[in-house]
């Protein structure tokens, strides 16, 4: 019996649309985060693309799926904005976490 | 509380890499590039304030002049949300550092001064003597002159600098003198804490002025040398 890679990579089963791909079953390189089974979350970790150009494009996603969704609106709102404040902030906590740990409320410092 | 007064100020790095280059450039992600005519609220606001302060600030100068217009509006927009966003709590503000401002401050006074020799050689060596001095005041005003040219970057950058910090170490002291007293007299405390209040109320107001008056310096050198 041909195994899943041999059946899907015939030029036919490439040209369907998405959620007929997923429901017939994709290869592991291809799946998103939520399609993927616990079991094969390790090696799906590792396939992902490290190199620069790789990270550069996550952050680029990233920054974009934000943008779009809060941002770039016909009637975006300050909540837009201050939840990228508001995690300014908690990154700059955590970065000087070390230093604030002395001022706590305490009886003998 | 003596150590970590002045711990907020030192460089940021986080296991040992330095991250302040990150905190330099994370203010431009607030400032998304408009794509179209009519963009999104974030957009069509900076837009408006920029051309509020470029119409502002750039009418005053010739056509020669005018041609400064991208770096004195970046100027003033990198140091007003540099300032602001250092008000957010524990935040690492770059323009506290000398360092920064006098990289900032010295190439923009050299330029200036630079091309106002190369463009009016005599308007310029005139500047170092006012009109109408008696004869023998001469060789001393030259002098004193040409000192409080060459103390101009400094100015710029010792001014931006100690506003900032200054305005930071005071919100600290005043908040720990808050803390400190709400244990023994919460009147007292209340009253520091309303100080508090209108000190941040200044902080905002300091934030933007000085970012608005180091543009105008430099703008004003360039108007001097073109």
């Amino acid at each position: 019996m041909a195994s899943v890679e041999m059946w899907y990579s015939s030029p036919w089963t490439k040209s369907l649309p998405m959620r007929v791909k997923t429901k017939l079953g994709l290869p592991l390189k291809e799946k998103k985060l939520m399609e993927v089974k616990l079991g094969e979350l390790p090696s799906w970790i590792l396939m992902r693309d490290f190199t620069p150009k790789g990270i550069a494009g996550a952050f680029q996603r990233g920054y974009y799926r934000y943008y779009n969704k809060y941002i770039n609106v016909k009637k975006g709102s300050v909540a837009g904005i201050s939840m990228v404040l508001a995690a300014y902030v908690l990154f700059n906590y955590c970065r000087s976490y070390k230093e604030l740990k002395h001022e706590r409320r305490r009886k003998y410092h | 509380m003596n150590e970590n007064l002045f711990a907020s100020f030192a460089t940021p790095t986080m296991m040992g890499l330095p991250i302040v280059i990150l905190i330099i450039m994370f203010p431009s992600i607030l400032f998304p590039s408009p794509n179209r005519l009519i963009n999104n609220r974030l957009i069509s606001i900076q837009q408006w304030l920029v051309q509020l302060t470029s119409k502002q600030m750039m009418t005053i100068h010739n056509s020669k002049g005018q041609t400064w217009t991208l770096m004195l509006m970046s100027l003033i927009l990198f140091i007003g949300s540099t300032n602001l966003l250092g008000l957010l709590p524990h935040s690492f503000t770059p323009t506290t550092q000398l360092s920064m401002n006098l990289g900032m401050a010295i190439p923009l006074w050299a330029g200036t001064v630079f091309m106002g020799f190369r463009h009016k050689t005599k308007a310029a060596l005139a500047h170092f003597l006012p009109q109408g001095t008696p004869i023998f005041l001469i060789p001393m005003l030259v002098i004193i002159e040409t000192i409080s040219l060459f103390i101009q970057p400094v100015a710029l950058a010792v001014r931006l600098t100690a506003n900032i910090t200054a305005g930071h170490l005071l919100m600290h002291l005043i908040g720990g003198a808050t803390l400190a007293l709400m244990s023994i007299s919460p009147s007292t405390a209340l009253i520091t804490f309303i100080i508090l209040i209108l000190l941040t109320i200044l902080e905002f107001a300091v934030a933007m002025i000085q970012a608005y008056v180091f543009t105008l310096l430099v703008s004003l050198y360039l108007h001097d040398n073109t």
